[in-house]
């Protein structure tokens, strides 16, 4: 329990963190660059290697590459149905989850489920 | 163009409530990370670490945000909403990149050095993500400057 509190805290804390300093950041294409902050990650990772070793957190990291690639393909995907489907932001950001979820999981099973 | 700058007046755009939904997101989307490892394994769990859970949050503050701005100057502002949110989602793609530079030096360097690997990691994320933006942006002025050229040059044609 005392974990998933520690967890709740500094992953608030370090989104929050990245979150205003995108906020206060302009050019807005710039200030985009800390929606995809690794601050989960650094979170998490930071817990990991705490909780059960280095070894666990290269794992984790390997597997997140992954994920990164499809964060990438997500944002494009985001941003044209935004402008081309004219969709509002909240719709766009969720139906394109489905995309991030399949090339995410695509690619960890093409590597074997050890990327 | 304008160069990167910060704003801090833009802070005061945001309302509290919405400080209070992005801290609760991410400790939500942190806790959430740590569920799907202990019942999943490491890879599936890792895989979450890149989850865009916070950037659904932060995109449909940035539209809200426009449309307010816009709507005190009675406008609509929906599409300029979007085309906001557009924008930051073109720079969560580059941001992408430098996650994808994260993960690989973390995971290169944590085995020998962890406090090595998470300084090393961020600094790739950073370098990889304002290369990429800068790289986006010579790219884009370029483009323009060509299509401004070709117009004037078609402009000018005619008289020749």
């Amino acid at each position: 329990m005392t974990e998933y509190l520690l967890r709740f805290l500094l992953g608030g804390v370090v989104v929050s963190a990245f979150a205003v300093l995108g906020d206060i950041l302009r050019p807005k294409s710039f200030a985009g660059l800390f929606g995809a902050a690794p601050s989960v990650a650094i979170a998490t990772l930071g817990i990991a290697v705490c909780r059960h070793g280095a070894d666990y957190a290269a794992q984790q990291a390997w597997a997140m590459i992954a994920g990164a690639i499809a964060l990438a393909v997500y944002s494009v995907v985001v941003c044209q149905l935004l402008i081309r489907a004219r969709l509002r932001a909240a719709p766009a950001t969720l139906l394109s989850l489905v995309v991030w979820l399949i090339v995410a999981f695509g690619l960890l099973t093409f590597a074997g489920g050890k990327t | 163009m304008s160069a990167v700058h910060f704003s801090p007046s833009s802070l005061k755009e945001g309302r509290w409530y919405e400080y209070i939904v992005r801290f609760v997101f991410g400790g939500v989307a942190t806790v959430f990370t740590g569920l799907i490892s202990s019942r999943y394994g490491a890879s599936v769990g890792g895989l979450f670490l890149a989850l865009p859970a916070i950037f659904c949050a932060s995109a449909t503050l940035i539209e809200k945000h426009e449309i307010r701005r816009k709507r005190e100057e009675n406008l609509d502002g929906r599409r300029r909403g979007e085309e906001a949110a557009a924008l930051d989602a073109a720079g969560a793609a580059l941001g992408a990149l430098g996650m994808l530079a994260f993960a690989i030096v973390f995971a290169l360097m944590v085995e020998r050095s962890v406090s090595a690997a998470f300084a090393g990691a961020s600094l790739a994320w950073l370098v990889v993500s304002v290369a990429a933006w800068c790289v986006r942006r010579k790219m884009r002025s370029a483009r323009r400057r060509h299509t401004a050229d070709k117009i004037s040059g078609s402009a000018v044609s005619p008289n020749h």
